[in-house]
Protein backbone atom coordinates (compact mmCIF):
# COMPACT_ATOMS: atom_id res chain seq x y z
CA UNK A 1 0.00 0.00 0.00
CA UNK A 2 1.62 3.20 -1.22
CA UNK A 3 1.31 6.05 1.27
CA UNK A 4 0.16 10.13 0.62
CA UNK A 5 3.11 12.34 1.13
CA UNK A 6 3.31 15.86 0.67
CA UNK A 7 4.70 17.07 -2.40
CA UNK A 8 5.40 19.86 -4.60
CA UNK A 9 3.07 18.61 -7.65
CA UNK A 10 5.87 19.46 -10.27
CA UNK A 11 8.35 17.24 -8.26
CA UNK A 12 5.40 14.55 -8.76
CA UNK A 13 5.00 14.57 -12.36
CA UNK A 14 8.45 14.45 -13.07
CA UNK A 15 8.20 11.59 -10.55
CA UNK A 16 5.91 9.73 -12.55
CA UNK A 17 7.85 10.44 -15.56
CA UNK A 18 10.72 8.54 -13.59
CA UNK A 19 8.45 5.59 -12.89
CA UNK A 20 6.93 5.67 -16.16
CA UNK A 21 11.02 4.84 -17.51
CA UNK A 22 11.13 7.81 -19.71
CA UNK A 23 14.41 7.31 -22.42
CA UNK A 24 14.81 10.49 -23.92
CA UNK A 25 13.64 13.68 -22.63
CA UNK A 26 14.57 16.61 -24.46
CA UNK A 27 13.35 20.24 -22.50
CA UNK A 28 14.03 23.49 -21.95
CA UNK A 29 12.70 25.40 -19.24
CA UNK A 30 10.37 27.97 -19.12
CA UNK A 31 7.81 29.29 -15.95
CA UNK A 32 6.06 27.85 -14.46
CA UNK A 33 7.20 24.19 -16.47
CA UNK A 34 10.68 24.44 -14.99
CA UNK A 35 10.52 22.46 -11.62
CA UNK A 36 9.86 19.46 -13.96
CA UNK A 37 12.45 19.36 -16.10
CA UNK A 38 14.95 20.72 -13.52
CA UNK A 39 14.20 17.85 -11.10
CA UNK A 40 14.48 15.24 -14.30
CA UNK A 41 17.92 16.46 -14.97
CA UNK A 42 18.83 16.20 -11.47
CA UNK A 43 17.45 12.65 -11.40
CA UNK A 44 19.12 11.25 -14.37
CA UNK A 45 22.78 13.21 -13.46
CA UNK A 46 22.26 11.56 -10.16
CA UNK A 47 21.86 7.97 -11.23
CA UNK A 48 18.01 7.79 -10.37
CA UNK A 49 16.72 7.70 -13.78
CA UNK A 50 18.80 5.94 -16.79
CA UNK A 51 17.48 8.34 -19.50
CA UNK A 52 18.69 10.85 -21.91
CA UNK A 53 18.30 14.62 -20.76
CA UNK A 54 18.99 17.09 -23.51
CA UNK A 55 19.37 20.28 -22.80
CA UNK A 56 18.05 21.65 -26.33
CA UNK A 57 18.38 25.61 -27.21
CA UNK A 58 14.53 26.12 -27.32
CA UNK A 59 11.81 24.36 -27.35
CA UNK A 60 11.48 24.54 -31.32
CA UNK A 61 14.42 21.80 -31.71
CA UNK A 62 12.82 20.31 -28.06
CA UNK A 63 10.06 19.13 -30.19
CA UNK A 64 11.90 18.60 -32.97
CA UNK A 65 14.23 16.26 -30.49
CA UNK A 66 11.48 14.29 -29.22
CA UNK A 67 10.20 13.22 -32.91
CA UNK A 68 13.61 11.70 -33.69
CA UNK A 69 13.77 9.68 -30.60
CA UNK A 70 10.30 8.65 -30.73
CA UNK A 71 11.06 8.02 -34.60
CA UNK A 72 14.07 6.06 -33.44
CA UNK A 73 11.70 4.37 -31.02
CA UNK A 74 12.31 5.54 -27.53
CA UNK A 75 9.91 6.77 -24.59
CA UNK A 76 10.00 10.24 -24.88
CA UNK A 77 9.07 12.58 -22.26
CA UNK A 78 8.67 16.69 -22.64
CA UNK A 79 7.27 19.67 -20.57
CA UNK A 80 6.13 23.06 -21.61
CA UNK A 81 4.51 26.36 -21.25
CA UNK A 82 3.00 29.41 -22.71
CA UNK A 83 5.44 31.26 -25.52
CA UNK A 84 7.55 27.86 -25.40
CA UNK A 85 4.78 25.84 -26.21
CA UNK A 86 4.03 28.30 -29.17
CA UNK A 87 7.25 27.87 -30.25
CA UNK A 88 7.09 23.98 -30.59
CA UNK A 89 3.92 25.07 -32.42
CA UNK A 90 5.47 24.11 -36.10
CA UNK A 91 6.82 20.99 -34.99
CA UNK A 92 3.71 19.97 -32.66
CA UNK A 93 1.56 18.81 -35.69
CA UNK A 94 4.32 16.45 -36.50
CA UNK A 95 4.59 13.24 -34.63
CA UNK A 96 0.62 13.68 -34.40
CA UNK A 97 0.04 12.90 -37.65
CA UNK A 98 3.62 10.65 -38.24
CA UNK A 99 1.71 8.14 -35.28
CA UNK A 100 4.58 8.86 -32.96
CA UNK A 101 4.07 8.38 -29.39
CA UNK A 102 5.06 10.64 -26.95
CA UNK A 103 4.09 12.30 -23.67
CA UNK A 104 4.00 16.24 -22.91
CA UNK A 105 3.22 17.78 -19.26
CA UNK A 106 1.98 21.45 -20.44
CA UNK A 107 1.72 23.44 -17.51
CA UNK A 108 -0.65 25.65 -18.61
CA UNK A 109 -0.31 29.36 -18.70
CA UNK A 110 -1.38 33.00 -20.47
CA UNK A 111 0.21 33.71 -23.46
CA UNK A 112 1.85 37.61 -24.35
CA UNK A 113 0.85 40.31 -24.00
CA UNK A 114 0.88 41.86 -22.17
CA UNK A 115 3.63 39.38 -20.62
CA UNK A 116 1.89 37.08 -17.84
CA UNK A 117 3.45 34.26 -16.31
CA UNK A 118 0.41 32.97 -14.69
CA UNK A 119 -2.72 30.46 -15.45
CA UNK A 120 -5.10 30.18 -17.98
CA UNK A 121 -5.66 27.71 -20.94
CA UNK A 122 -5.06 30.21 -24.04
CA UNK A 123 -1.50 28.30 -24.56
CA UNK A 124 -3.22 25.00 -25.01
CA UNK A 125 -6.25 26.55 -27.17
CA UNK A 126 -3.77 27.98 -29.73
CA UNK A 127 -2.54 24.25 -30.41
CA UNK A 128 -6.17 22.93 -29.81
CA UNK A 129 -5.92 21.08 -33.39
CA UNK A 130 -2.50 19.62 -32.70
CA UNK A 131 -4.21 16.04 -33.17
CA UNK A 132 -2.34 15.14 -29.78
CA UNK A 133 -5.02 13.19 -27.42
CA UNK A 134 -5.35 16.07 -24.27
CA UNK A 135 -6.26 15.30 -20.85
CA UNK A 136 -6.97 18.29 -18.08
CA UNK A 137 -5.77 17.39 -13.99
CA UNK A 138 -7.78 18.69 -11.85
CA UNK A 139 -5.68 18.16 -8.86
CA UNK A 140 -1.98 17.09 -8.37
CA UNK A 141 -2.68 13.04 -7.79
CA UNK A 142 -4.60 13.37 -11.36
CA UNK A 143 -1.47 15.18 -12.82
CA UNK A 144 0.43 11.99 -12.01
CA UNK A 145 -2.01 9.28 -12.84
CA UNK A 146 -2.82 10.89 -16.27
CA UNK A 147 0.96 11.31 -16.94
CA UNK A 148 0.90 7.28 -16.29
CA UNK A 149 -2.17 6.90 -18.66
CA UNK A 150 -0.62 8.77 -21.57
CA UNK A 151 2.52 6.49 -21.59
CA UNK A 152 -0.04 3.80 -21.58
CA UNK A 153 -2.25 5.07 -24.43
CA UNK A 154 0.16 6.74 -26.28
CA UNK A 155 1.99 3.36 -26.86
CA UNK A 156 -1.34 1.40 -27.40
CA UNK A 157 -0.52 -0.71 -30.95
CA UNK A 158 -3.90 0.91 -32.42
CA UNK A 159 -3.46 4.37 -30.85
CA UNK A 160 0.13 5.36 -31.72
CA UNK A 161 -0.61 8.97 -30.83
CA UNK A 162 1.44 11.76 -28.42
CA UNK A 163 -0.20 12.98 -25.50
CA UNK A 164 -0.47 16.05 -24.19
CA UNK A 165 -1.44 16.20 -19.88
CA UNK A 166 -2.55 19.36 -18.85
CA UNK A 167 -2.66 21.27 -15.54
CA UNK A 168 -3.14 24.59 -14.52
CA UNK A 169 0.72 26.60 -14.03
CA UNK A 170 0.95 27.57 -10.36
CA UNK A 171 -2.54 27.12 -9.19
CA UNK A 172 -1.36 23.29 -9.41
CA UNK A 173 2.30 23.19 -10.36
CA UNK A 174 3.97 24.85 -7.50
CA UNK A 175 1.41 23.84 -4.61
CA UNK A 176 2.71 21.09 -2.07
CA UNK A 177 -0.13 18.19 -1.43
CA UNK A 178 -0.72 14.97 -0.98
CA UNK A 179 0.30 12.90 -3.66
CA UNK A 180 0.14 8.86 -3.50
CA UNK A 181 3.23 7.65 -5.77
CA UNK A 182 2.77 4.50 -7.22
CA UNK A 183 5.28 1.60 -6.65
CA UNK A 184 7.67 0.64 -9.35
CA UNK A 185 6.12 -3.01 -9.88
CA UNK A 186 3.02 -1.77 -10.51
CA UNK A 187 3.93 1.13 -12.88
CA UNK A 188 5.93 -1.65 -14.71
CA UNK A 189 3.08 -3.72 -14.87
CA UNK A 190 1.06 -1.11 -16.07
CA UNK A 191 3.53 -0.13 -18.45
CA UNK A 192 5.21 -2.56 -20.36
CA UNK A 193 8.21 -1.84 -22.25
CA UNK A 194 7.52 0.27 -25.52
CA UNK A 195 7.55 -2.01 -28.92
CA UNK A 196 6.84 0.18 -31.65
CA UNK A 197 5.25 -0.71 -34.53
CA UNK A 198 7.82 0.79 -36.60
CA UNK A 199 10.75 2.57 -36.27
CA UNK A 200 14.14 3.92 -37.68
CA UNK A 201 16.21 0.79 -37.97
CA UNK A 202 19.13 0.82 -40.15
CA UNK A 203 18.54 -2.92 -40.40
CA UNK A 204 15.18 -2.55 -41.52
CA UNK A 205 15.14 0.62 -43.16
CA UNK A 206 11.93 3.17 -43.63
CA UNK A 207 11.18 6.09 -44.72
CA UNK A 208 9.24 8.45 -41.99
CA UNK A 209 7.51 12.24 -42.69
CA UNK A 210 7.68 12.21 -46.75
CA UNK A 211 6.10 14.62 -48.88
CA UNK A 212 2.28 14.08 -49.02
CA UNK A 213 1.04 14.97 -52.74
CA UNK A 214 -2.20 16.05 -52.96
CA UNK A 215 -2.81 12.51 -54.27
CA UNK A 216 -2.01 11.32 -50.32
CA UNK A 217 -2.19 14.24 -47.82
CA UNK A 218 -6.03 14.29 -47.43
CA UNK A 219 -5.47 10.53 -46.72
CA UNK A 220 -2.74 10.50 -44.38
CA UNK A 221 -4.75 13.74 -42.63
CA UNK A 222 -8.25 11.24 -43.04
CA UNK A 223 -6.31 8.87 -41.16
CA UNK A 224 -4.74 10.89 -38.09
CA UNK A 225 -8.61 12.10 -37.48
CA UNK A 226 -9.54 8.77 -37.28
CA UNK A 227 -6.89 7.74 -35.56
CA UNK A 228 -7.60 9.98 -32.82
CA UNK A 229 -11.53 9.34 -32.76
CA UNK A 230 -11.35 5.58 -32.54
CA UNK A 231 -8.69 6.41 -29.44
CA UNK A 232 -11.06 6.84 -27.34
CA UNK A 233 -12.36 3.50 -26.73
CA UNK A 234 -8.55 2.75 -26.36
CA UNK A 235 -8.41 5.73 -23.36
CA UNK A 236 -11.31 4.55 -21.68
CA UNK A 237 -9.23 1.18 -21.45
CA UNK A 238 -6.22 2.54 -20.70
CA UNK A 239 -8.18 4.18 -17.62
CA UNK A 240 -10.02 0.57 -16.46
CA UNK A 241 -6.57 -0.94 -16.45
CA UNK A 242 -5.07 1.87 -14.22
CA UNK A 243 -8.26 1.43 -11.95
CA UNK A 244 -6.96 -2.23 -11.58
CA UNK A 245 -3.81 -1.58 -10.43
CA UNK A 246 -4.11 1.57 -8.80
CA UNK A 247 -7.44 1.72 -7.81
CA UNK A 248 -7.75 5.17 -8.86
CA UNK A 249 -10.87 5.30 -11.37
CA UNK A 250 -11.18 8.10 -13.84
CA UNK A 251 -13.67 8.56 -17.17
CA UNK A 252 -13.33 11.24 -19.96
CA UNK A 253 -15.88 13.57 -18.25
CA UNK A 254 -17.03 13.52 -14.57
CA UNK A 255 -20.30 14.63 -12.77
CA UNK A 256 -20.58 16.29 -9.66
CA UNK A 257 -24.45 16.21 -8.64
CA UNK A 258 -25.72 16.39 -11.65
CA UNK A 259 -28.84 14.24 -9.85
CA UNK A 260 -32.19 16.31 -10.93
CA UNK A 261 -29.74 19.89 -11.94
CA UNK A 262 -31.44 22.08 -14.11
CA UNK A 263 -28.62 24.05 -14.41
CA UNK A 264 -24.89 22.83 -15.26
CA UNK A 265 -21.50 24.40 -14.70
CA UNK A 266 -19.33 22.84 -17.32
CA UNK A 267 -15.20 23.28 -16.44
CA UNK A 268 -11.73 22.28 -16.94
CA UNK A 269 -8.62 21.66 -15.05
CA UNK A 270 -8.39 22.79 -11.45
CA UNK A 271 -11.24 25.58 -11.37
CA UNK A 272 -13.20 22.20 -11.17
CA UNK A 273 -12.51 21.87 -7.20
CA UNK A 274 -13.48 25.07 -6.28
CA UNK A 275 -16.13 24.76 -9.14
CA UNK A 276 -17.60 22.30 -6.86
CA UNK A 277 -17.23 23.71 -3.49
CA UNK A 278 -19.58 26.34 -5.41
CA UNK A 279 -22.03 23.46 -5.91
CA UNK A 280 -22.25 22.21 -2.30
CA UNK A 281 -22.92 25.75 -1.61
CA UNK A 282 -25.71 26.05 -4.20
CA UNK A 283 -27.20 22.82 -3.28
CA UNK A 284 -27.13 24.06 0.40
CA UNK A 285 -29.88 27.16 -0.67
CA UNK A 286 -31.52 24.57 -2.39
CA UNK A 287 -30.62 25.37 -6.13
CA UNK A 288 -30.59 22.88 -8.39
CA UNK A 289 -27.08 23.26 -9.41
CA UNK A 290 -24.43 20.44 -10.77
CA UNK A 291 -21.07 20.72 -12.65
CA UNK A 292 -19.84 18.75 -15.82
CA UNK A 293 -15.72 18.14 -15.65
CA UNK A 294 -14.16 18.10 -19.13
CA UNK A 295 -11.04 15.72 -18.59
CA UNK A 296 -10.86 14.58 -21.93
CA UNK A 297 -10.88 16.95 -24.31
CA UNK A 298 -9.37 15.38 -27.52
CA UNK A 299 -10.69 13.59 -28.75
CA UNK A 300 -13.87 15.23 -27.33
CA UNK A 301 -16.37 12.74 -25.84
CA UNK A 302 -19.57 13.85 -27.19
CA UNK A 303 -21.32 11.15 -26.00
CA UNK A 304 -20.18 10.85 -22.59
CA UNK A 305 -20.42 14.61 -22.31
CA UNK A 306 -24.09 14.50 -23.72
CA UNK A 307 -25.19 11.27 -21.25
CA UNK A 308 -23.71 13.50 -18.51
CA UNK A 309 -25.61 16.74 -19.02
CA UNK A 310 -28.97 14.26 -18.77
CA UNK A 311 -31.92 16.24 -18.97
CA UNK A 312 -30.45 20.00 -17.32
CA UNK A 313 -32.12 22.79 -19.01
CA UNK A 314 -29.43 25.55 -18.68
CA UNK A 315 -25.31 25.06 -19.15
CA UNK A 316 -23.02 27.50 -18.14
CA UNK A 317 -19.88 26.96 -19.97
CA UNK A 318 -16.28 27.78 -18.37
CA UNK A 319 -13.38 28.55 -20.77
CA UNK A 320 -9.89 29.65 -19.33
CA UNK A 321 -9.15 31.28 -22.62
CA UNK A 322 -10.49 34.49 -24.75
CA UNK A 323 -9.94 33.81 -28.65
CA UNK A 324 -10.77 37.89 -29.89
CA UNK A 325 -13.04 38.61 -32.79
CA UNK A 326 -14.51 34.64 -31.84
CA UNK A 327 -18.10 33.22 -31.28
CA UNK A 328 -17.18 32.42 -27.97
CA UNK A 329 -14.48 30.76 -26.13
CA UNK A 330 -13.70 27.11 -27.75
CA UNK A 331 -14.75 24.91 -24.82
CA UNK A 332 -18.22 27.00 -25.43
CA UNK A 333 -17.74 27.24 -29.12
CA UNK A 334 -17.30 22.55 -28.86
CA UNK A 335 -20.20 22.47 -27.18
CA UNK A 336 -22.50 24.47 -28.90
CA UNK A 337 -21.59 23.07 -32.04
CA UNK A 338 -22.16 19.27 -30.21
CA UNK A 339 -25.48 20.16 -29.03
CA UNK A 340 -26.89 22.16 -31.99
CA UNK A 341 -30.45 21.66 -33.28
CA UNK A 342 -30.22 18.06 -30.79
CA UNK A 343 -33.61 17.86 -29.60
CA UNK A 344 -34.28 19.00 -26.01
CA UNK A 345 -30.82 20.66 -26.02
CA UNK A 346 -30.37 23.15 -23.20
CA UNK A 347 -29.75 26.42 -23.26
CA UNK A 348 -25.73 27.04 -23.47
CA UNK A 349 -24.08 30.45 -22.28
CA UNK A 350 -20.72 30.52 -22.26
CA UNK A 351 -17.96 32.63 -19.87
CA UNK A 352 -14.57 33.09 -19.80
CA UNK A 353 -12.88 33.66 -16.43
CA UNK A 354 -9.54 33.27 -14.78
CA UNK A 355 -7.87 34.71 -17.56
CA UNK A 356 -3.48 35.43 -16.67
CA UNK A 357 -3.80 34.40 -12.84
CA UNK A 358 -7.21 36.26 -11.96
CA UNK A 359 -8.96 34.14 -9.33
CA UNK A 360 -11.54 32.07 -10.00
CA UNK A 361 -13.89 31.91 -7.08
CA UNK A 362 -16.75 30.36 -5.49
CA UNK A 363 -18.57 33.73 -5.32
CA UNK A 364 -17.58 33.85 -9.14
CA UNK A 365 -19.33 30.44 -9.90
CA UNK A 366 -22.51 31.70 -8.28
CA UNK A 367 -22.05 34.97 -10.35
CA UNK A 368 -21.58 32.19 -13.35
CA UNK A 369 -25.46 30.75 -12.30
CA UNK A 370 -27.01 33.92 -11.48
CA UNK A 371 -26.07 35.23 -15.03
CA UNK A 372 -27.19 32.22 -16.60
CA UNK A 373 -30.26 31.94 -15.13
CA UNK A 374 -31.38 35.50 -16.41
CA UNK A 375 -29.90 35.02 -19.27
CA UNK A 376 -32.02 31.86 -20.29
CA UNK A 377 -35.06 34.35 -19.39
CA UNK A 378 -34.04 37.09 -21.39
CA UNK A 379 -31.30 36.60 -24.02
CA UNK A 380 -28.27 38.59 -23.90
CA UNK A 381 -26.84 40.40 -26.19
CA UNK A 382 -23.37 38.88 -26.74
CA UNK A 383 -22.82 35.23 -27.00
CA UNK A 384 -20.47 35.17 -24.18
CA UNK A 385 -19.30 37.10 -21.18
CA UNK A 386 -15.96 37.64 -19.07
CA UNK A 387 -16.59 37.63 -15.90
CA UNK A 388 -14.94 39.49 -13.05
CA UNK A 389 -13.99 42.52 -15.73
CA UNK A 390 -12.75 45.81 -13.72
CA UNK A 391 -14.56 48.38 -16.08
CA UNK A 392 -13.31 52.10 -15.80
CA UNK B 1 2.05 56.07 7.49
CA UNK B 2 -0.94 55.85 8.53
CA UNK B 3 -2.82 52.52 9.43
CA UNK B 4 -6.28 51.10 8.44
CA UNK B 5 -8.46 49.85 11.39
CA UNK B 6 -8.57 46.11 11.41
CA UNK B 7 -11.87 44.69 9.93
CA UNK B 8 -12.93 41.01 10.29
CA UNK B 9 -15.16 39.85 7.13
CA UNK B 10 -16.88 36.62 7.84
CA UNK B 11 -16.52 35.20 4.22
CA UNK B 12 -20.11 33.23 3.64
CA UNK B 13 -18.92 29.92 2.31
CA UNK B 14 -16.32 28.58 4.36
CA UNK B 15 -17.32 28.92 7.64
CA UNK B 16 -18.86 25.34 8.01
CA UNK B 17 -15.57 23.63 6.90
CA UNK B 18 -13.17 22.71 9.29
CA UNK B 19 -10.12 24.03 7.57
CA UNK B 20 -7.39 26.43 8.53
CA UNK B 21 -5.44 29.12 6.15
CA UNK B 22 -2.61 30.17 7.36
CA UNK B 23 -0.86 33.12 5.23
CA UNK B 24 2.84 33.59 5.97
CA UNK B 25 4.33 36.78 5.51
CA UNK B 26 7.90 37.14 5.63
CA UNK B 27 10.82 39.32 2.86
CA UNK B 28 12.05 37.42 -0.16
CA UNK B 29 15.14 35.00 1.46
CA UNK B 30 13.96 34.66 4.64
CA UNK B 31 12.30 31.12 3.94
CA UNK B 32 8.87 32.07 4.19
CA UNK B 33 8.31 29.72 1.44
CA UNK B 34 10.19 26.47 3.14
CA UNK B 35 8.19 27.01 6.27
CA UNK B 36 4.86 26.79 4.60
CA UNK B 37 6.07 23.78 2.60
CA UNK B 38 7.31 21.92 5.90
CA UNK B 39 4.07 22.56 7.81
CA UNK B 40 1.93 20.67 4.71
CA UNK B 41 4.31 17.93 4.37
CA UNK B 42 3.95 17.31 8.33
CA UNK B 43 0.61 17.73 8.24
CA UNK B 44 0.08 15.21 5.63
CA UNK B 45 2.44 12.72 7.33
CA UNK B 46 -0.09 13.08 10.07
CA UNK B 47 -2.49 11.61 8.21
CA UNK B 48 -4.14 15.31 7.67
CA UNK B 49 -5.00 16.80 3.93
CA UNK B 50 -2.82 20.02 3.14
CA UNK B 51 -1.80 22.99 0.87
CA UNK B 52 1.33 25.19 0.73
CA UNK B 53 2.10 27.50 -2.11
CA UNK B 54 3.59 30.80 -2.45
CA UNK B 55 2.01 34.40 -3.58
CA UNK B 56 2.84 33.11 -7.18
CA UNK B 57 5.22 34.91 -9.31
CA UNK B 58 8.40 36.95 -9.04
CA UNK B 59 9.93 37.30 -5.49
CA UNK B 60 13.24 39.44 -5.12
CA UNK B 61 15.08 39.02 -1.97
CA UNK B 62 14.49 40.92 0.79
CA UNK B 63 10.36 42.28 -0.67
CA UNK B 64 7.80 41.90 1.78
CA UNK B 65 6.40 38.16 0.34
CA UNK B 66 3.86 36.18 1.89
CA UNK B 67 3.12 32.43 1.71
CA UNK B 68 0.41 30.17 2.39
CA UNK B 69 -1.09 26.70 4.06
CA UNK B 70 -4.36 24.99 4.16
CA UNK B 71 -4.88 22.42 6.62
CA UNK B 72 -7.52 20.52 6.94
CA UNK B 73 -9.09 17.13 8.00
CA UNK B 74 -10.67 16.62 5.29
CA UNK B 75 -10.11 16.65 1.49
CA UNK B 76 -9.31 20.40 0.54
CA UNK B 77 -11.37 20.98 -2.48
CA UNK B 78 -10.46 24.77 -3.10
CA UNK B 79 -7.82 26.57 -5.10
CA UNK B 80 -9.32 29.58 -4.48
CA UNK B 81 -6.14 32.44 -2.61
CA UNK B 82 -6.44 32.78 0.73
CA UNK B 83 -7.99 35.70 1.84
CA UNK B 84 -9.35 35.09 5.22
CA UNK B 85 -6.79 33.60 7.03
CA UNK B 86 -7.51 32.03 10.65
CA UNK B 87 -3.74 32.23 11.31
CA UNK B 88 -1.12 34.91 9.95
CA UNK B 89 2.74 34.30 11.05
CA UNK B 90 4.97 37.39 10.50
CA UNK B 91 8.62 36.14 10.32
CA UNK B 92 10.32 39.99 10.10
CA UNK B 93 9.89 42.38 13.24
CA UNK B 94 9.83 45.18 10.59
CA UNK B 95 6.55 43.77 8.69
CA UNK B 96 3.92 44.98 10.83
CA UNK B 97 4.61 48.47 10.14
CA UNK B 98 4.74 48.17 6.38
CA UNK B 99 1.89 45.61 5.44
CA UNK B 100 -1.54 44.88 7.00
CA UNK B 101 -0.73 42.00 8.29
CA UNK B 102 -4.38 41.43 10.11
CA UNK B 103 -5.87 42.10 6.45
CA UNK B 104 -9.26 39.88 6.34
CA UNK B 105 -7.95 38.08 9.58
CA UNK B 106 -11.57 35.50 10.22
CA UNK B 107 -13.29 36.77 13.78
CA UNK B 108 -11.49 34.67 16.51
CA UNK B 109 -8.16 34.43 13.98
CA UNK B 110 -4.29 35.33 16.06
CA UNK B 111 -1.68 37.26 14.28
CA UNK B 112 2.03 35.63 15.39
CA UNK B 113 4.57 38.09 15.41
CA UNK B 114 8.62 38.27 15.58
CA UNK B 115 8.99 40.95 17.91
CA UNK B 116 10.83 42.16 20.81
CA UNK B 117 7.84 44.66 21.73
CA UNK B 118 5.31 43.86 24.69
CA UNK B 119 1.58 43.21 23.64
CA UNK B 120 0.87 47.08 24.65
CA UNK B 121 3.62 48.41 22.09
CA UNK B 122 2.13 46.23 19.45
CA UNK B 123 -1.81 46.49 19.80
CA UNK B 124 -0.15 50.65 20.17
CA UNK B 125 2.01 50.56 17.20
CA UNK B 126 0.32 48.32 14.94
CA UNK B 127 -3.58 49.17 15.67
CA UNK B 128 -3.83 44.98 16.48
CA UNK B 129 -7.05 44.39 18.33
CA UNK B 130 -6.85 40.56 17.78
CA UNK B 131 -5.21 37.91 19.42
CA UNK B 132 -2.05 37.63 19.68
CA UNK B 133 1.15 35.47 20.10
CA UNK B 134 4.97 36.73 20.32
CA UNK B 135 8.17 35.68 20.16
CA UNK B 136 11.65 37.19 19.76
CA UNK B 137 12.68 34.73 17.17
CA UNK B 138 15.10 37.31 16.42
CA UNK B 139 17.44 36.64 19.51
CA UNK B 140 16.72 32.86 19.08
CA UNK B 141 17.44 32.43 15.91
CA UNK B 142 20.94 34.05 16.28
CA UNK B 143 21.77 31.97 19.59
CA UNK B 144 20.38 29.17 17.96
CA UNK B 145 21.64 28.94 14.84
CA UNK B 146 23.94 31.91 14.81
CA UNK B 147 22.16 33.89 11.59
CA UNK B 148 18.47 35.89 12.50
CA UNK B 149 16.47 33.08 9.82
CA UNK B 150 13.38 33.14 11.88
CA UNK B 151 11.44 30.92 9.60
CA UNK B 152 11.72 27.23 11.38
CA UNK B 153 12.41 29.36 14.81
CA UNK B 154 8.59 31.15 13.68
CA UNK B 155 7.35 27.15 13.25
CA UNK B 156 7.61 26.50 17.29
CA UNK B 157 5.78 29.66 17.63
CA UNK B 158 2.78 28.83 15.25
CA UNK B 159 2.50 25.06 16.77
CA UNK B 160 2.29 26.56 20.78
CA UNK B 161 -0.11 29.06 19.62
CA UNK B 162 -2.27 27.00 17.44
CA UNK B 163 -1.80 23.37 17.32
CA UNK B 164 -2.08 23.29 13.39
CA UNK B 165 0.21 20.17 12.95
CA UNK B 166 2.43 17.97 15.65
CA UNK B 167 5.46 18.36 16.79
CA UNK B 168 6.81 15.20 15.92
CA UNK B 169 5.37 15.22 12.25
CA UNK B 170 6.95 18.72 12.12
CA UNK B 171 10.72 17.24 13.49
CA UNK B 172 10.42 14.78 10.81
CA UNK B 173 9.91 17.70 7.79
CA UNK B 174 12.34 19.51 8.93
CA UNK B 175 15.46 16.74 9.30
CA UNK B 176 14.59 15.52 5.96
CA UNK B 177 14.67 19.34 4.68
CA UNK B 178 17.83 20.64 6.23
CA UNK B 179 20.13 17.28 7.05
CA UNK B 180 23.30 18.37 8.61
CA UNK B 181 21.75 21.52 10.12
CA UNK B 182 18.45 20.70 10.90
CA UNK B 183 19.41 19.58 14.81
CA UNK B 184 20.25 23.52 15.31
CA UNK B 185 16.74 24.44 13.41
CA UNK B 186 14.75 21.95 15.60
CA UNK B 187 16.21 23.63 18.41
CA UNK B 188 15.46 26.98 17.72
CA UNK B 189 12.06 26.03 17.06
CA UNK B 190 11.48 24.04 20.20
CA UNK B 191 12.76 27.16 22.13
CA UNK B 192 10.33 29.28 19.94
CA UNK B 193 7.88 26.88 21.34
CA UNK B 194 8.46 27.06 24.86
CA UNK B 195 9.05 31.09 24.87
CA UNK B 196 5.95 32.39 22.74
CA UNK B 197 3.76 34.16 24.76
CA UNK B 198 -0.20 33.83 23.72
CA UNK B 199 -2.37 36.79 24.74
CA UNK B 200 -6.03 35.67 25.88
Amino acid sequence: MTKRVGMEVSIAVAEAAKLARAEVIPAYPITPQTHIVEHLSEIIADGELDAEFVPVESEHAAMSCCVGAAAAGARVFTSSSSQGLSLMSEILYIPSTMRLPMVMAVVNRALSAPISIWNDHQDIMVQRDIGWIQTFAENGQEAVDLTLHAFRVAEMKSVHLPVAVNLDGFILSHVIEPIELPDQEDVDKYLPRFKPRYKLDPRKPISMGPVGIPEIYTEAKVAHDRAIKNSKKMIVKAWKEFAEIFGREYHPIESYRTEDADLLLVTMGSISETAMTAVDAMRDRGEKVGLVRIRLWRPFPGLEFRKAIGKAKILAVVDRCLPPGAVCGPVGAEIRSFLYKIPGAPKIFSFVAGLGGRDVTVERFEEMVDKARAYAKKRPRELYEVIGVREQ
Amino acid sequence: MERTEVCFIIPKVQETIKMKEVRLHGRGGQGGVTSAELVAIAAIAEGKYAQAFPSFGPERRGAPVAAFIRVSDDQIRTREKVYHPDIVVVLDPSLPALVNVAEGLREGGIVILNTEKSEEEIRKDFGLQCKLAMVDANTIAREELGLPITNTTMLGALLKATGIVSMEPLEHALEKRFGRIAPKNKAAMKRAFKETVVTG
